[in-house]
Protein backbone atom coordinates (compact mmCIF):
# COMPACT_ATOMS: atom_id res chain seq x y z
CA UNK A 1 0.00 0.00 0.00
CA UNK A 2 1.93 3.16 -1.14
CA UNK A 3 1.60 6.46 1.03
CA UNK A 4 -1.32 8.08 -1.00
CA UNK A 5 -3.82 5.30 -0.29
CA UNK A 6 -2.97 5.15 3.23
CA UNK A 7 -3.77 8.97 2.99
CA UNK A 8 -6.78 8.25 0.95
CA UNK A 9 -8.17 5.39 3.00
CA UNK A 10 -7.75 7.37 6.66
CA UNK A 11 -9.20 10.61 4.64
CA UNK A 12 -12.06 8.64 3.79
CA UNK A 13 -12.72 6.96 7.14
CA UNK A 14 -12.76 10.32 9.18
CA UNK A 15 -15.45 11.58 6.23
CA UNK A 16 -17.39 8.32 6.31
CA UNK A 17 -17.53 8.07 10.49
CA UNK A 18 -17.56 12.22 10.70
CA UNK A 19 -20.68 12.53 8.62
CA UNK A 20 -22.52 9.37 10.11
CA UNK A 21 -22.09 11.21 13.69
CA UNK A 22 -23.10 14.28 11.85
CA UNK A 23 -26.59 12.90 11.18
CA UNK A 24 -27.06 10.57 14.45
CA UNK A 25 -25.95 13.24 17.43
CA UNK A 26 -28.54 14.97 18.96
CA UNK A 27 -26.70 17.74 20.27
CA UNK A 28 -26.66 20.18 16.84
CA UNK A 29 -23.74 21.69 18.13
CA UNK A 30 -21.78 18.53 18.27
CA UNK A 31 -22.92 17.88 14.69
CA UNK A 32 -22.17 20.85 13.46
CA UNK A 33 -18.42 20.16 14.84
CA UNK A 34 -18.86 16.76 12.81
CA UNK A 35 -19.89 18.75 9.61
CA UNK A 36 -16.80 20.60 9.91
CA UNK A 37 -14.46 17.26 10.24
CA UNK A 38 -16.52 16.01 7.21
CA UNK A 39 -15.65 18.99 5.23
CA UNK A 40 -11.89 19.11 6.45
CA UNK A 41 -11.56 15.21 5.38
CA UNK A 42 -13.47 16.50 1.55
CA UNK A 43 -10.19 18.65 1.36
CA UNK A 44 -7.50 16.13 1.97
CA UNK A 45 -9.15 14.47 -0.66
CA UNK A 46 -8.73 17.71 -2.97
CA UNK A 47 -5.29 17.47 -2.27
CA UNK A 48 -4.60 13.83 -3.26
CA UNK A 49 -6.36 14.61 -6.61
CA UNK A 50 -3.67 17.39 -7.03
CA UNK A 51 -6.36 19.96 -6.66
CA UNK A 52 -5.12 22.31 -4.28
CA UNK A 53 -6.63 25.79 -5.18
CA UNK A 54 -9.66 23.82 -4.70
CA UNK A 55 -8.77 22.37 -1.41
CA UNK A 56 -7.82 26.13 0.21
CA UNK A 57 -11.68 27.41 -1.26
CA UNK A 58 -12.84 24.31 0.72
CA UNK A 59 -11.51 25.44 3.39
CA UNK A 60 -12.06 28.99 3.46
CA UNK A 61 -15.75 28.89 2.17
CA UNK A 62 -16.88 25.81 3.47
CA UNK A 63 -15.71 25.74 7.06
CA UNK A 64 -14.79 29.63 7.49
CA UNK A 65 -18.20 30.79 6.13
CA UNK A 66 -21.38 27.86 5.75
CA UNK A 67 -20.33 25.77 9.05
CA UNK A 68 -19.84 29.25 11.44
CA UNK A 69 -23.62 30.38 9.87
CA UNK A 70 -24.47 26.80 10.28
CA UNK A 71 -23.52 27.69 13.90
CA UNK A 72 -25.06 30.57 14.44
CA UNK A 73 -28.29 29.56 13.17
CA UNK A 74 -28.23 26.60 16.08
CA UNK A 75 -27.37 28.61 18.58
CA UNK A 76 -30.14 31.44 17.47
CA UNK A 77 -33.03 28.69 17.27
CA UNK A 78 -32.50 27.20 20.31
CA UNK A 79 -35.67 25.37 20.92
CA UNK A 80 -37.31 22.73 22.54
CA UNK A 81 -36.22 20.00 19.61
CA UNK A 82 -32.96 19.09 21.43
CA UNK A 83 -34.79 17.29 23.86
CA UNK A 84 -36.46 15.00 21.89
CA UNK A 85 -35.09 12.68 19.47
CA UNK A 86 -33.28 13.84 16.88
CA UNK A 87 -35.00 11.95 13.75
CA UNK A 88 -38.43 11.87 12.57
CA UNK A 89 -40.93 8.94 12.78
CA UNK A 90 -40.79 8.03 9.37
CA UNK A 91 -36.39 7.36 9.85
CA UNK A 92 -36.62 3.71 9.01
CA UNK A 93 -38.26 4.28 5.47
CA UNK A 94 -34.94 6.84 5.47
CA UNK A 95 -32.46 4.32 6.06
CA UNK A 96 -34.02 1.80 3.51
CA UNK A 97 -34.24 4.07 1.13
CA UNK A 98 -30.60 5.28 1.86
CA UNK A 99 -29.15 1.75 2.25
CA UNK A 100 -30.91 1.04 -1.23
CA UNK A 101 -28.82 3.94 -2.74
CA UNK A 102 -25.93 3.03 -1.45
CA UNK A 103 -26.42 -0.20 -2.90
CA UNK A 104 -27.38 0.61 -5.87
CA UNK A 105 -25.00 2.79 -6.52
CA UNK A 106 -21.85 0.62 -5.66
CA UNK A 107 -23.37 -2.00 -8.17
CA UNK A 108 -23.72 0.30 -10.70
CA UNK A 109 -19.92 1.62 -10.23
CA UNK A 110 -18.83 -1.89 -10.29
CA UNK A 111 -20.73 -2.60 -13.28
CA UNK A 112 -18.72 0.30 -14.78
CA UNK A 113 -15.16 -0.79 -16.43
CA UNK A 114 -13.66 2.93 -16.64
CA UNK A 115 -13.64 2.60 -12.89
CA UNK A 116 -10.54 0.68 -12.55
CA UNK A 117 -8.92 2.73 -14.66
CA UNK A 118 -5.79 4.73 -12.77
CA UNK A 119 -4.82 8.55 -12.62
CA UNK A 120 -1.94 9.49 -15.72
CA UNK A 121 0.75 12.37 -15.11
CA UNK A 122 -0.02 15.96 -14.58
CA UNK A 123 1.90 18.61 -15.29
CA UNK A 124 2.55 20.17 -11.49
CA UNK A 125 3.88 23.31 -13.23
CA UNK A 126 0.41 24.40 -14.23
CA UNK A 127 -0.93 27.59 -12.50
CA UNK A 128 -4.27 25.93 -11.65
CA UNK A 129 -5.94 28.82 -10.06
CA UNK A 130 -4.47 31.13 -12.72
CA UNK A 131 -6.19 28.89 -15.69
CA UNK A 132 -9.26 28.55 -13.56
CA UNK A 133 -9.76 32.60 -13.32
CA UNK A 134 -9.06 33.00 -17.03
CA UNK A 135 -11.80 30.62 -18.18
CA UNK A 136 -14.35 31.91 -15.45
CA UNK A 137 -14.17 35.50 -17.32
CA UNK A 138 -13.84 34.70 -20.96
CA UNK A 139 -16.13 34.40 -23.49
CA UNK A 140 -14.56 31.07 -24.48
CA UNK A 141 -14.95 29.72 -21.72
CA UNK A 142 -17.67 30.10 -18.40
CA UNK A 143 -18.22 33.59 -18.16
CA UNK A 144 -22.42 33.10 -18.57
CA UNK A 145 -22.14 30.46 -16.03
CA UNK A 146 -19.89 32.61 -13.74
CA UNK A 147 -22.33 35.90 -14.28
CA UNK A 148 -25.35 33.59 -13.84
CA UNK A 149 -24.11 32.26 -9.87
CA UNK A 150 -22.85 35.84 -9.03
CA UNK A 151 -26.84 37.09 -9.81
CA UNK A 152 -27.95 33.95 -8.35
CA UNK A 153 -25.86 34.84 -4.88
CA UNK A 154 -26.90 38.59 -5.21
CA UNK A 155 -30.84 37.48 -4.98
CA UNK A 156 -30.01 34.77 -2.07
CA UNK A 157 -28.30 37.94 0.05
CA UNK A 158 -31.04 40.13 -0.53
CA UNK A 159 -34.09 37.11 -0.50
CA UNK A 160 -32.32 36.42 2.87
CA UNK A 161 -31.82 39.81 4.64
CA UNK A 162 -35.56 39.98 2.98
CA UNK A 163 -36.82 37.63 4.91
CA UNK A 164 -34.68 37.82 7.79
CA UNK A 165 -36.20 40.73 8.85
CA UNK A 166 -37.88 41.55 11.74
CA UNK A 167 -41.24 42.51 11.05
CA UNK A 168 -42.61 45.99 11.89
CA UNK A 169 -44.33 47.05 14.97
CA UNK A 170 -48.21 47.50 13.19
CA UNK A 171 -48.05 43.84 11.66
CA UNK B 1 -5.14 3.66 -6.92
CA UNK B 2 -8.08 3.31 -9.34
CA UNK B 3 -11.03 5.78 -9.69
CA UNK B 4 -13.44 3.36 -7.76
CA UNK B 5 -12.11 4.21 -4.74
CA UNK B 6 -13.02 7.51 -5.23
CA UNK B 7 -16.74 7.09 -6.72
CA UNK B 8 -17.41 4.34 -3.78
CA UNK B 9 -16.53 7.49 -1.08
CA UNK B 10 -19.03 9.75 -2.68
CA UNK B 11 -21.53 7.38 -3.30
CA UNK B 12 -21.28 6.58 0.84
CA UNK B 13 -21.00 10.12 1.53
CA UNK B 14 -24.16 11.18 -0.52
CA UNK B 15 -26.01 8.01 0.89
CA UNK B 16 -25.26 9.46 4.68
CA UNK B 17 -26.25 12.66 3.40
CA UNK B 18 -29.70 11.77 2.05
CA UNK B 19 -30.81 9.77 5.36
CA UNK B 20 -29.84 12.83 6.90
CA UNK B 21 -31.39 15.03 5.23
CA UNK B 22 -34.94 12.40 5.32
CA UNK B 23 -34.41 11.11 8.57
CA UNK B 24 -33.74 14.40 10.47
CA UNK B 25 -36.15 16.42 12.58
CA UNK B 26 -34.12 19.69 12.68
CA UNK B 27 -34.46 21.93 10.12
CA UNK B 28 -30.45 22.94 10.27
CA UNK B 29 -29.35 19.29 10.52
CA UNK B 30 -31.72 18.56 7.00
CA UNK B 31 -29.14 21.83 6.04
CA UNK B 32 -25.83 19.68 7.03
CA UNK B 33 -27.20 16.54 5.31
CA UNK B 34 -27.56 19.04 1.72
CA UNK B 35 -24.08 20.21 2.70
CA UNK B 36 -22.81 16.51 2.47
CA UNK B 37 -24.31 15.49 -0.73
CA UNK B 38 -22.87 18.51 -2.38
CA UNK B 39 -19.80 18.02 -0.96
CA UNK B 40 -20.26 13.82 -2.36
CA UNK B 41 -21.07 15.75 -6.00
CA UNK B 42 -17.77 17.94 -5.30
CA UNK B 43 -15.84 15.08 -4.87
CA UNK B 44 -16.83 12.92 -7.72
CA UNK B 45 -16.41 16.23 -10.28
CA UNK B 46 -12.70 16.28 -8.61
CA UNK B 47 -11.78 12.79 -9.80
CA UNK B 48 -13.57 12.58 -13.00
CA UNK B 49 -11.25 15.74 -13.66
CA UNK B 50 -8.38 14.30 -12.36
CA UNK B 51 -8.61 10.47 -14.28
CA UNK B 52 -10.17 11.92 -17.52
CA UNK B 53 -9.30 15.19 -18.46
CA UNK B 54 -6.57 16.77 -16.35
CA UNK B 55 -5.64 19.50 -19.21
CA UNK B 56 -9.16 21.00 -19.22
CA UNK B 57 -10.23 23.65 -16.23
CA UNK B 58 -14.03 22.65 -16.79
CA UNK B 59 -14.69 20.63 -13.55
CA UNK B 60 -13.01 23.41 -11.63
CA UNK B 61 -14.96 26.31 -12.77
CA UNK B 62 -18.37 23.27 -12.00
CA UNK B 63 -17.08 22.99 -8.56
CA UNK B 64 -16.30 26.49 -7.63
CA UNK B 65 -20.36 27.35 -9.06
CA UNK B 66 -21.01 24.49 -6.40
CA UNK B 67 -19.86 26.17 -3.82
CA UNK B 68 -22.01 29.21 -4.66
CA UNK B 69 -25.22 27.58 -4.67
CA UNK B 70 -24.09 25.95 -1.33
CA UNK B 71 -23.69 29.53 0.36
CA UNK B 72 -26.86 30.86 -1.63
CA UNK B 73 -28.74 27.66 -0.53
CA UNK B 74 -27.22 28.08 3.14
CA UNK B 75 -28.09 31.97 3.22
CA UNK B 76 -31.97 31.55 2.09
CA UNK B 77 -32.65 28.28 4.28
CA UNK B 78 -30.92 29.93 7.27
CA UNK B 79 -33.12 33.03 7.53
CA UNK B 80 -36.28 31.20 5.97
CA UNK B 81 -35.65 28.52 9.20
CA UNK B 82 -34.71 31.75 11.84
CA UNK B 83 -37.63 33.93 10.73
CA UNK B 84 -39.95 30.64 11.51
CA UNK B 85 -38.75 29.94 14.52
CA UNK B 86 -39.44 33.68 15.43
CA UNK B 87 -43.00 33.20 14.29
CA UNK B 88 -43.86 30.00 15.80
CA UNK B 89 -40.99 29.09 18.27
CA UNK B 90 -40.19 25.61 16.33
CA UNK B 91 -37.67 24.42 14.05
CA UNK B 92 -39.15 20.81 14.13
CA UNK B 93 -39.37 20.07 10.41
CA UNK B 94 -42.71 18.30 11.17
CA UNK B 95 -43.91 20.85 13.39
CA UNK B 96 -43.57 23.34 9.90
CA UNK B 97 -46.88 22.54 8.32
CA UNK B 98 -48.52 25.81 7.09
CA UNK B 99 -48.07 25.06 3.43
CA UNK B 100 -49.96 21.94 4.37
CA UNK B 101 -53.44 23.52 3.14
Amino acid sequence: MTAMQGVFLFAAGLILWAAFMMVTRQNLVHAAFYLIMALFGVAVIFVLLDAGFLAVVQVLVYIGAISIIMIFAVMLTRGDVIEEAPVNKNYGWALLLAALFAFGLIILIGQWPAVASLAGEIDTSRDLAAELGVALVSPEGFVIPFEVASVLLLAALVGSLLVARPQKKGK
Amino acid sequence: MPLSWYLVLAALLFCIGLYGVLARKNAVAILMGVELMLNAVNINLVAFWRYFTPDLIAAHAFVVIVFAIAAAEVAVGLALIISIYRRRKTVAADEINLMKW
